[in-house]
């Protein structure tokens, strides 16, 4: 099969002015992948279904992820001449930067005709709160319908184009996206026996304190020490 | 005749404390040697009960990987019928036990109620496994009710995960056993013989970030745990 950079310099020449990247995977995996612009999306996605030496007829998983805002620190390192005649100094200055979030949609691309895969392709889209939509690839692949309409339900990503763009796992009243990273959940459970970390912090504002106890009440853990004899 | 006079073997039952009814003295001893010469003595209490216990109709229902286990105790194997508990009854009509086998969704969680509202009493519940009981692994999930106690009145408790078909066997022999304890009048009856009890459980609605509302205080009450300093 053809690299993700072959596959780019196919699609250019095909679709000129289209938004093409190759997005580098770093990891052992080495699964690059293609970042497609809103604009090309459905006709490339369209494209490479239809074409005969790629024929990715099968989409096998659509996923959402949630990029939230990042703060970068990026350093820079500058060699300062001493004045005095010694030795140069090197300089390090930091400078943050604020990398905007966004939401990002993951196709995975296989073909069942040549028996080869996969091409994995991002959408990616402006922000995470009112520009949230990207093409839907439901025309071109049936089988997205269901995995986009579940990306929409708990990413809260819009799908233009989707044939039927409703919640999926949660009910139609709902109104929060649970998979995003900023997710509030319904704090409720209040009895956890081994709480640690984060459930530590959410247990101790159910958990009243023996301090705070009154004192003619016998708190359950002194009424436990008291039975042994 | 009460329930105190059931059959029990004959050296334990104690002359000295018979149970007097309208003025009729008569050991279990007595009853015992009556039975043998083909005279039954009972009660309507005793009868009723003996019925109900021995013919609990669970309803054919199941949530997750427990139902799996319920299915293999209504098998040859573990034969649920030696129990009486044989006929899974598909109407929530003609259905006296409904034993909640799964992980119950926030989403689900209306249903179930709304099938317990359907049965007609005497109806008894049995929470079968972690999940059903306590949310178990997914307590912490966004989607999860953490008991289905939070809204229907629970009779056994089944702990596991998934339970084994014995320990469900034994869950309905402690149902049995509950039910060979009921009075038939007075204020001990169960609450469908007495007339001061609202059996209806209310069914909550979809709200826009959990159920409304998120429990029923008649039925459930958060526990209050001092924590260890």
């Amino acid at each position: 099969m053809e690299t993700p950079e072959q596959i780019r310099d196919r699609l250019l020449a095909r679709f000129p002015g289209a938004e093409i990247t190759v997005v580098t995977n770093p990891g052992t995996a080495a699964q690059h992948s293609l970042l497609l612009g809103a604009a090309h999306a459905a006709a490339i996605a369209q494209f490479l279904r239809d074409d005969a030496t790629l024929k990715l007829d099968q989409c096998s998983n659509v996923t959402g992820i949630d990029w939230p805002e990042k703060e970068i620190i990026e350093s820079t390192k500058t060699t300062v001449p001493d004045p005095a005649g010694g030795a140069p100094k090197v300089v390090e200055t930091k400078t943050k930067r604020l990398q905007p979030g966004y939401l990002e949609v993951v196709y995975h691309l296989y073909s069942i005709a040549l028996r080869h895969g996969p091409v994995i392709l991002r959408l990616r889209t402006g922000n995470r709160t009112d520009q949230v939509t990207v093409p839907s690839l439901t025309p071109v692949w049936r089988a997205c319908e269901f995995q986009e309409r579940e990306a929409y339900d708990l990413y809260g990503i819009k799908f233009e184009g989707h044939p039927d763009l409703r919640r999926i796992l949660m009910w139609d009243e709902f109104k929060d996206y649970p998979m995003r990273k900023d997710y509030v959940e319904p704090d409720d459970y209040e009895w956890e026996p081994t709480p640690h970390g984060a459930v530590l912090a959410k247990a101790k504002t159910h958990y009243p304190s023996p301090a705070a106890q009154p004192p003619d009440e016998p708190s359950v853990a002194s009424a436990k020490e008291g039975a042994k004899p | 005749m009460s329930d105190a006079a059931r059959p029990v073997p004959a050296e334990q039952a104690t002359p000295a404390s018979p149970t007097p009814i309208q003025g009729v003295v008569i050991t279990d001893r007595e009853r015992d040697e009556l039975r043998r010469q083909g005279i039954l003595l009972t009660s309507l209490q005793e009868l009723y009960t003996w019925g109900c216990s021995n013919s609990v109709w669970p309803l054919n229902f199941g949530l997750a990987c427990c139902a799996i286990e319920m299915i293999a105790a209504s098998m040859a194997k573990f034969d649920i019928a030696r129990f009486g508990s044989e006929v899974f009854r598909p109407s929530p009509r003609q259905a006296d036990l409904l034993i909640v086998s799964g992980t119950v969704t926030k989403k689900m969680a209306p249903q179930v109620i709304r099938l317990w509202n359907q049965m007609p009493e005497p109806k008894y519940c049995i929470a079968m496994g972690a999940c059903a009981i306590s949310g178990g692994p997914f307590k912490q999930g966004y989607n999860v009710l953490k008991g289905i106690d939070r809204f229907i009145p629970v009779d056994v408790y089944i702990p596991g995960c998934p339970p084994r078909p014995e320990a469900l066997l034994h869950g309905l022999l402690e149902i049995q056993k509950k039910i060979k304890g009921f009075k038939i009048s007075g204020p001990d009856a169960p609450r469908h013989l007495r007339e001061d009890i609202n059996c209806h459980c209310p069914v909550p609605e979809f709200g826009e970030h959990d159920l409304e509302p998120p429990t029923n205080p008649e039925f459930w009450q958060a526990p209050t745990i001092v924590r260890k300093e």
